[in-house]
């Protein structure tokens, strides 16, 4: 003790011991102090990267431009009206640096290719982060609360969405994304607002369960809502992972509270089938088309068929083979808003196809629900279940009100401070990982979560959490001149008898009318234009696919002489284009020398053999609609508008409008109005 | 009582040392059963995809015995440059002899270098592995691509797309097709499509796409084009004489 005591007085001593040495002494002190500021400038982490930047550019063949268009010091991008200051750029110095494409390692390289100029929008618009900070780790990661870290590449779509409500070309993880929230329900118990003020709505239509005795029984509900992907792989009912005895009183109360609709059940018609070719039902379900919208699995385990209806695989399980019968008569008896068509089937053809269909069965499924009749406590316990999983937010019940608000608000949940999240143990604590985990298993954030098991991949699920993280804060307060509105579904409904004919051969479940209706199918809001009222009329009997690489999928729908001609009269009048002037159409019969320029363009300026076929000799074509029979199905005005702009009539088609003169349209079109089908090939057909 | 200090001091750095240790590489807890004589490619390998996401299909490898057979039980580990992640990151052989993985690739676009290694029998053997990564660019150029150009120009056919080269009288250039496609500037690509063949005095079975698509879309297209050619596309942009080996 006593030696540091003499240590330090003698120090003191050397140091101040005179007043020109402590003077001294202080002055140097001082000089230090004012070399501090200076010092930790020239040290700064930039600094040693724009050094980096200097040392690499230093080897480069275009060295002195490079060089020259270097600033030192640190960069800012401030952009007040988008609350941007992003000094990113200070470090990553290469990112407007076209010749850099090939350098790729970081800070340095070059930005990819995107549609918006760096300087206009800056970078955590899309790539989050903390654009003012001026070292990496300030930068990139989260410190304090309110802070974001750099998303990951997976999501970066997500920055897109939160101006652009539309789906763009280039964002099909984001579009995706949206679509999910919509099929899956999410919406149902979810709100979800977006940006610019519009709701999403749910896409799946669930079915209604006010009837739903009449359709199945309580032993096929209770192994469903046990595990409704091992009914169906395809199905997009979550699973609620229930115990065997809430799923008992769940499809106990749902039995109990059904109540009978007359016509649901129709004369037992199975043996009328027994006496028919057991292959007719197959032939049927091939020939109506089914699988255009439901799907099948195949002895390999891959589903076949399309996705518009619920898959059939074990669909012998589930119904009632009364209630198929009725269904398959018209399912309008037992659903009035169902997607599915009025086939207008005869009853021998209603027993072949209703006959066909339970026989789609699996012996092993549900083989173990062995329930007992259920007791009054255990039906009220099933709708306390019911009521609490909010079964009611998708499907209509009776006595059981839809819940409002159900499930907590996503429209900022791109946006949820890390404070208000609870992780799991060992979980990184960003919101992207919360969010993405919580969808994977939100079993185990907590025994009392509602949330079910939403039946999706990884890539689904990546997509999901990226439409999720656009509906940030910012995505709220972006400029209004820079928000791109959604194209919502408009409630365009057909007028009339024949527009309940329209509802009943559900026309909208696969085309588009005025802005209405599905994409499966050509839209079909300028028919009365393009088509002429004979070729619709036969169409409709009869038919059949116009591009040969596609299969047939519109069926046939058996309407009466009468119905069809109401339909096809409606269809000419009502689904006109403005665009079309049929009094300044050209004439469909032309002279020979104009129809014979018109051949030689089509064959050989314009090529149109590469994707059309006009002669079933020659030509090969197989993309387009085959034209041999062009002459009497479009008119000439369709024909010649459809030339000179294909996209104007029909948005995003792939016909590339060619910039096609007017002469040349005119001749082209005289020439494919001279191909006509002979009665002949009709008659094969 | 400094020496106490130091030696406490020591005590907790050694502690903090062992606790932030990373959990022991997956592979050790792998027992490998078999050595195989050589890794082959099975599938999976010159895939494109979205920066960042998990190719479409698996990363699929075999190793074999010198006599061609499957080996199972090996243990296969795999690599790649920054940002590439696998799952598994090493994995043992099945009973045919394969280890799957799926690859997520880094958040760079352009083309990684992946590699599979297994053991061997004396010294490790290693396979090369391409892919690529589409930047936004580059990803919005395959999708136009799939909707315009590759009913034509990919001779695969599918019950979704049917091809339609087989149908063509001059027949067109896949994509892929490295060989030709990159002796063509930008500039005559550009103009075959905005203007079709017939403005590099090529087919007219080549349509103009100039006014059905906006340039940037086409410049996607041509972005597509480079990124996916084999072999690699190498622009002429500036050429330097390399002092030094880059510093990758």
């Amino acid at each position: 003790m006593k030696t540091i005591k003499e240590l330090l007085r003698s120090a003191w001593r050397a140091l101040f011991g005179n007043t020109v040495r402590a003077f001294g002494v202080v002055g140097v002190i001082l000089l230090i102090t004012l070399a501090i500021a200076p010092a930790k400038d020239h040290f700064s982490q930039w600094r040693s990267y724009q050094n980096g930047y200097l040392a690499m550019i230093h080897d480069r063949g275009d060295a002195i431009t490079l060089r020259r268009r270097f600033v030192p010091g640190i960069q800012q991008i401030w952009l007040p009206e988008l609350g941007v200051v992003d000094r990113c750029s200070t470090c990553h110095q290469g990112l407007k640096e076209s010749s850099l494409a090939d350098v790729t390692t970081q800070p340095f390289s070059k930005h990819p290719v995107i549609p918006h100029p760096l300087d206009a929008y800056g970078c955590v618009i899309c790539h989050r982060g903390q654009g003012p900070a001026t070292t990496v780790e300030e930068a990139h990661n989260s410190q304090r609360a309110g802070e974001d870290p750099i998303l990951p590449a997976r999501y970066i779509e997500s920055g897109c969405g939160q101006c652009h409500q539309n789906a763009l070309t280039g964002t099909p993880q984001l579009n995706l994304g949206r679509q999910y929230l919509a099929q899956y329900g999410c919406v149902s118990c979810h709100l979800v607002k977006m940006p610019d003020g519009v709701v999403m709505k749910a896409t799946d239509n669930p079915p209604s369960l006010e009837h739903i005795a009449d359709k199945t029984t309580r032993e096929w509900l209770y192994t469903w809502l046990k595990n409704p992907q091992a009914y169906a792989a395809s199905a997009t009912m979550p699973n609620y992972k229930l115990s065997d005895a809430d799923a008992a009183d769940i499809s106990a109360f749902l039995i109990s509270s059904s109540r009978p609709e007359t016509g649901d059940s129709s004369a037992d018609l199975i043996q009328v089938a027994k006496n028919a070719d057991p292959s007719a039902g197959a032939v049927l379900y091939g020939e109506s088309f089914c699988a255009t919208c439901h799907a099948v699995q195949n002895a390999a385990g891959n589903l076949v068929g399309g996705d518009i209806g619920p898959e059939l695989t074990r669909v012998g399980n589930k119904v009632k083979p009364a209630w198929l019968q009725a269904w398959i008569e018209n399912p309008r008896t037992y659903d009035a808003n169902t997607l599915m068509p009025h086939f207008r089937f005869t009853p021998q053809q209603v027993a072949i196809l209703s006959a066909y269909l339970m026989s789609k069965s699996d012996s092993d499924y549900g083989a173990d629900a062995h329930l007992n009749t259920a007791s009054a406590s255990q039906i009220a316990h099933g709708r306390k279940l019911v009521v609490e999983l909010g079964c009611a937010a998708c499907h209509k019940i009776n006595g059981v009100k839809k819940p409002d608000n159900f499930a907590p608000d996503l429209s900022h949940i791109g946006s949820k401070p890390l404070a208000q999240l609870v992780f799991l143990p060992g979980m990184q604590q960003t919101l992207p990982t919360y969010i993405n985990s919580k969808i994977k298993q939100p079993g185990s954030f907590g025994t009392g979560m509602k949330m079910p098991l939403v039946p999706l991949n990884d890539t689904q699920r990546d997509a999901l959490t990226t439409a999720l993280l656009a509906l940030s804060d910012r995505s709220q307060t972006m400029p209004e001149k820079l928000r791109v509105a959604g194209v919502p579904q408009t409630d365009y409904e057909p007028a009339g008898h024949a527009g309940k004919l329209m509802e009943e051969v559900a026309c909208m479940s696969c085309h588009r009318f005025n802005g209405h209706g599905s994409d499966l199918a050509p839209d079909l809001s300028y028919e009365g234009s393009a088509v002429q009222a004979a070729w619709l009329d036969s169409f409709l009997k009869n038919p059949n696919t116009l591009r040969p690489a596609l299969t047939r999928r519109m069926p046939r729908f058996n309407l009466s002489d009468a119905d069809r001609k109401m339909l096809t009269d409606y269809i000419m009048v009502v689904y006109q284009s403005e665009k079309i002037d049929p009094d300044k159409a050209p004439p469909a019969v032309n002279p020979p020398a104009l129809v014979e320029e018109g051949r030689q363009l089509f064959y050989s300026k314009y090529a149109c053999q590469s994707c059309h076929v006009a002669n079933t000799q020659t030509d090969k074509g197989y993309i387009g609609p085959v034209l041999t029979d062009v002459g009497s199905r479009l008119t000439p005005a369709w024909i010649y508008a459809w030339l000179k702009d294909p996209q104007a009539l029909r948005p995003g088609t792939i016909e590339p409008n060619q910039n096609i003169r007017d002469d040349d349209a005119r001749a082209m079109t005289a020439f494919l109005m001279t191909l006509k089908n002979s009665g002949k090939q009709e008659a094969k057909r | 009582m400094t020496r106490r200090f130091v030696t406490h001091a020591v005590l907790l750095l050694t502690t903090m040392g062992a606790g932030c240790r990373r959990p022991a590489a997956p592979s050790a807890a792998l027992k490998p059963t078999g050595a195989g004589a050589a890794i082959v490619m099975s599938s999976g390998d010159k895939q494109a995809g979205p920066t960042g996401m998990v190719l479409a299909n698996p990363l699929v490898v075999q190793v074999n015995d010198d006599q061609g057979n499957g080996v199972a039980g090996a243990l296969v580990e795999f690599q790649g440059s920054a940002g590439v992640q696998f799952d598994p990151a090493a994995a043992l052989t099945d009973s045919s002899g394969q280890a799957t993985t799926a690859v997520r690739l880094g958040s760079m676009g352009g083309h990684y270098e992946l590699s599979a290694t297994t053991p061997g029998k004396g010294h490790p053997l290693t396979l090369q592995v391409g892919e690529t990564a589409l930047g936004y660019q580059q990803q919005l150029g395959s999708i136009l691509a799939d909707k315009y150009c590759s009913r034509c120009h990919d001779q695969e056919s599918s019950a979704a797309q049917v091809s339609n080269y087989d149908n063509l009288a001059v027949k067109p250039h896949t994509f892929t097709d490295g060989n030709t496609l990159n002796k063509m500037s930008d500039a005559d690509l550009l103009s075959i499509l905005q203007h079709g063949g017939p403005a590099l005095n090529r087919s007219a079975l080549m349509p103009s796409y100039g006014g059905t698509l906006t340039p940037a879309e086409l410049q996607a297209i041509i972005a597509y084009i480079r990124v996916v050619a084999d072999p690699q596309y190498r622009s002429a942009g500036v050429v330097y004489e390399q002092k030094r080996p880059n510093a990758r």
